[in-house]
């Protein structure tokens, strides 16, 4: 006999997004479950031991671990239950728009949970090795910088004794000063691009601080090593094609890679949600709700965010959106936003009219002078200038409601001032 | 004139800073912050560079054989890696709450090592 439970809200993943939009529903008075495969709540923070955290969310600064404290401590205070140690093994919705989720836990074997909305808050994955295809021998030494994370500050191992790390994203960079830190040497970081990928704050205090040398627009062209990694090649790049007349080697132990995350969506895509190319994330209209009914998501699943507190911000407001969903409020409408010049993507995929929308974006340029614009019906309704425009640095824009008056296609572009391509 | 520059560690913006002295001036004139917190930055960094020290330390504990700490403000550069290695060869006994102090007033700095985790077994 299968244990069946039911309840208004099922939450998926304890990280700082689900966390933060339980909080907001079980305050609301909605019964709401949030399941966990990891048996602490916290998702990723719980590894992330250094400061930086929470200045927007909490107003104050914190490392991971209290962070992921803060967020927990909310979503329990609020009256929502944790279910932890307990992986989601299938997501259904039902003929009458409910949801059944199968659960699988050490505790209780395999369970069923009936809920009448779904929060999607299951983060993102590290690409890998294998996703960049770098060539090469297979020895043990290689990890993804948050796996080396997880062995240093969970589980107290030593992933190696001298380490390369390849991409400049700030999980790398944080690593090569909790490596330094730890008595393990660095020695390089390698990037493709023309411009470091993570915020400008860790290059000084994780690299600066250290001298470890940071190699722009170069790449990895080979591991070796039989056992246990022994050196790697590097190359220069001269657009995009390494240099091999110029490769250098070093000599490692280690390799981590810092490549670059993308949103978690397995469940999502066996629920039938639409997935956007451009984020890896579902696509969502104003009140983060995705193309199944009832079905809503927030943080690194809809799209990669820099920093934790938009994480959270992010998926709280998927929570209220939940909330007027249960109460029966009918769904937004759904006018088409589109990402043109200069930008990757902009979130949430639909306006609704009259509705004030925050919305996100990842540009594609790094610029010191351009204008962010907006046009409905090809119409420029809205524009600001930026000063400081980072690939590595979502941009947010809110947009109020009495600018979105009709329905139509709303347009933004970035437009430079003074050309720099990253 | 002397001029330095530095990257503001502060907040994620990371504002680039310039710091100029005239040479027979011993005052640093900050520019490129665009708050307070920045020309705070850079004058310590210039006169007495310190860091926010993150670690983790052993414990009893059978559910978190780690615990994270952190200075409780940040800490002289220069007592940073004794402090580490001292870290290192502790183990602690649980229960801690996050904020229990670990170690009072680190090297006289009046700095102090906090827990940042609550572990209750």
């Amino acid at each position: 006999m299968i244990h069946l439970q039911s309840c208004d809200i099922a939450v998926i993943g304890a990280g700082a997004a689900g966390l933060a939009a339980a909080a907001e529903t079980a305050a609301a008075g909605r019964s709401t479950i949030v399941i966990d495969r990891e048996e602490l709540p916290g998702g990723i923070l719980r590894q992330c031991i250094h400061n930086g955290f929470g200045l927007t969310y909490f107003k104050e600064e914190l490392t991971g671990p209290e962070y992921a404290c803060r967020i927990t401590g909310l979503a329990r205070q609020a009256g929502a239950e944790l279910r932890l140690g307990c992986a989601v093994i299938s997501a259904v919705r039902n003929a009458d728009g409910t949801f059944e989720l199968t659960l699988l836990s050490a505790a209780d074997g395999v369970t069923k949970l009936t809920a009448r909305a779904l929060i999607l808050a299951m983060g993102c994955r590290e690409r890998n090795r294998g996703n960049l295809a770098i060539p090469g021998t297979r020895p043990a030494g290689i990890y993804t910088a948050g796996a080396a994370q997880k062995l240093l500050n969970l589980e107290g191992v030593l992933p190696g004794r001298r380490a390369v790390i390849v991409g400049s994203g700030d999980i790398g960079l944080i690593m090569a000063r909790r490596f330094r830190w730890s008595g393990i040497e660095v020695e390089a970081v390698i990037e493709i691009m023309r411009h470091p990928s993570g915020l400008p704050r860790n290059i000084a205090q994780c690299l600066n601080d250290f001298g470890i040398p940071l190699h722009l627009e170069h790449s990895v062209i080979e591991i070796g090593g039989r056992e246990r990694v022994e050196y790697v090649d590097v190359a220069p790049l001269s657009d995009g094609v390494p240099q091999l007349e110029r490769k250098f080697r070093i000599l490692c132990d280690t390799v981590l890679f810092s490549v670059g995350l993308i949103p978690e969506n397995e469940l999502s895509a066996e629920l039938g949600v639409e997935l956007n190319p451009a984020t890896g994330g579902a696509v969502v209209d104003c009140d983060c709700q995705t193309s199944v009914p009832g079905v809503f998501a927030g943080g690194n699943v809809l799209h990669v965010h820099d920093l934790v507190d938009f994480v959270s911000a992010e998926a709280a407001a998927a929570g209220r959106a939940a909330l007027r969903y249960l109460d029966g409020q009918p769904a937004a409408a759904k006018n088409p936003v589109r990402a043109g010049a200069n930008l990757k993507y902009a979130i949430p995929n639909y306006f609704s009219p009259a509705r004030t929308t925050e919305f996100s974006f990842r540009p594609l340029i790094l610029s010191n002078d351009a204008t962010l614009t907006a046009e409905l019906n090809g119409e420029t309704v809205w524009k600001r200038r930026l000063r400081h425009i980072r690939p590595a640095e979502m941009l947010k824009a809110q947009l109020p409601g009495d600018l979105l008056q009709q329905d139509g296609e709303l347009v933004f572009n970035l437009i430079q001032e003074e050309v720099q391509h990253a | 004139m002397l001029e330095k520059h530095l990257i503001c560690i502060s907040c994620p913006i990371g504002c680039e800073l310039s710091a100029g002295r005239e040479s027979d001036d011993s005052t640093w004139k900050i520019t490129g912050n665009r708050c307070p917190r920045g020309e705070a930055y850079a004058l310590a960094e210039l006169t007495d560079p310190r860091r926010v020290v993150t670690a983790v330390v052993r414990s009893n504990s059978p559910v978190q054989p780690l615990l994270p700490v952190r200075t409780d403000q940040p800490l002289p550069k220069r007592f940073i890696d004794r402090l580490l290695n001292h870290l290192y060869t502790l183990t602690v006994k649980t229960p801690v709450k996050c904020g229990d102090v670990l170690i009072d007033n680190v090297e006289n700095s009046g700095v102090r090592v906090i827990f940042s985790c609550d572990c209750e077994k």
